[in-house]
């Protein structure tokens, strides 16, 4: 029998790999998504029907296949190659995070606008009564109050981010994923070590699932129901 | 040709890549079905086993389950039989898209089993509708309008997660692109071909669920 302790390291580095995707795409998709939520109300026509174009493209492909293009489909372009973007372009971490961020900004835009939908509509005739100013209106009041209405869905989808990380270990990244992969193939623990990374996955799930029930307490509007 | 005769290859992965998405659902319904029925049991522990076997699958990245299943599978059953069995890579993709299928689809189906008011079950008792009666002919056309929007949104779930069958194996529309784009060294676009048909397929699959929901609802007027 033998002893787990000694691949400790190894699947703490794993670890560490995937944390640093999931909370460098977390936080790019978000502003990303706030950018394009704003963005699809804007008056421009144009401006909208590429917001459009963009969250049905992303939402109808596996993420798999995002991934691949980034990362293998960049490199087939010469302009690319040979411009400063390459720098970027050729480390699969860079493109992992793109390539999940731009994934989670789309379904969080639709997450978003869920919640803009969802804000009672007298809320905003009372902004339009006091005489605010569209932005404003938007800006303090629409946003935050949407964005409680979307905290539970808007939980999901981090859930969604974590577990889409372990695509990442298809472009060569050790992540938790990878380094599981790579320690099976050294000592044939195959079981084992899929439990323990499935162990370490699920506590991390329950992690940001604490984090957010925090949140949604924190958040409530206190002494009044939410509805 | 530009494209060297891959697209016809593509086409061919995009018959696997459906035919695991089909499989995966019609095995998911059913994984579904009984994951809400345990859930709803009387007896507590048959619950709380369902409910945490759900709560697992659903708490895995998709990948670690299908490589649980098919490099797992094969150790658990070679162990049993005391000889190597090689685990098909369709059979290993279908259960593990499925079960991962399935542990969503048995919230879906619990939710549409609650929205049915009890007074429509107790009314086929009183006219004297036998159990299994009541479920076909009660609970499962009222509970079915309720699912259809959930089942929709996990029928596009499912069918993008099947790209990632292809890290077995199997040699669907994703494997047919990676091998024409390394052939041909075009990944950027042999991918977005196939990004395009996974495109077509889930526009189509959104057009099929809206004309079931409205179908599903067609009794129904506000």
């Amino acid at each position: 029998m033998m002893n787990f302790m000694d691949y400790l390291p190894q699947l703490a580095s794993g670890l560490s790999i995937t944390l640093l995707l999931m909370i460098a795409s977390v936080g790019t998709g978000l502003l990303l998504a706030i950018l394009m939520t704003i963005c699809s109300y804007s008056d421009k026509w144009i401006v909208r029907k590429c917001i459009n174009l963009i969250v049905f493209f992303i939402r109808g492909t596996p993420l798999l296949v995002q991934i691949f293009l980034i990362y293998y489909g960049m490199g087939q372009f010469e302009w690319i190659r040979s411009s400063s973007l390459w720098f970027i372009l050729r480390e699969p971490m860079a493109c992992a995070i793109i390539a999940l961020s731009l994934n989670s900004a789309c379904y969080t835009t639709i997450i978003l606008q869920g919640g803009i939908q969802s804000v009672p509509k007298n809320e905003i005739a009372a902004c339009h009564a006091i005489g605010m100013p569209k932005w404003l209106a938007f800006r303090r009041i629409i946003f935050p109050r949407a964005f409680r209405l979307a905290i539970p869905a808007y939980s999901n989808e981090v859930i969604i981010i974590l577990k889409g990380t372990s695509l990442a270990s298809t472009i060569t990244l050790l992540d938790l994923m990878g380094v599981t992969q790579q320690l099976i193939s050294q000592t044939y623990a195959t079981i084992e070590f899929y439990i323990i990374a499935g162990i370490i996955y699920l506590l991390l799930n329950a992690v940001i699932t604490g984090v957010f029930m925090a949140l949604i307490k924190w958040s409530a509007i206190t002494g009044k129901a939410s509805q | 040709m530009i494209f060297d005769g891959f697209l016809l290859q593509i086409l061919m992965g995009t018959l696997v890549t459906i035919k695991v998405a089909l499989c995966a659902a019609v095995f998911g319904i059913v994984v579904g079905l009984i994951g809400a029925s345990l859930e709803s049991i009387q007896n507590r522990w048959l619950r709380y086993t369902a409910a945490g076997i759900i709560f697992i699958i659903r708490g895995l990245p998709e990948l670690l389950v299908l490589f649980f299943i098919y490099f797992g599978a094969a150790i658990i059953l070679s162990k049993i039989f005391h000889h190597y069995i090689d685990v098909s890579a369709f059979a290993a993709g279908v259960i593990a898209l499925g079960l991962i299928f399935g542990s969503y689809a048995s919230q879906v189906f619990r939710g549409a089993f609650l929205a049915i008011e009890p007074g429509q079950t107790e009314a086929g008792k009183a006219m004297g509708f036998t159990q299994f009666q009541i479920f076909t002919r009660i609970q499962l056309p009222q509970a079915w309008r309720h699912a259809i929007p959930g089942l929709g949104n996990l029928w596009l779930v499912l069918l993008k997660d099947t790209a990632i069958v292809t890290l077995i194996g199997l040699a669907d529309m994703m494997n047919q692109a990676k091998i024409a784009a390394s052939t041909t060294h075009q990944p950027f676009t042999f991918y977005l071909i196939a990004a395009c048909i996974y495109l077509f397929i889930t526009s189509l699959s959104q057009k099929v669920i809206n004309f079931f929901t409205i179908r599903a609802n067609r009794y129904i007027h506000t």
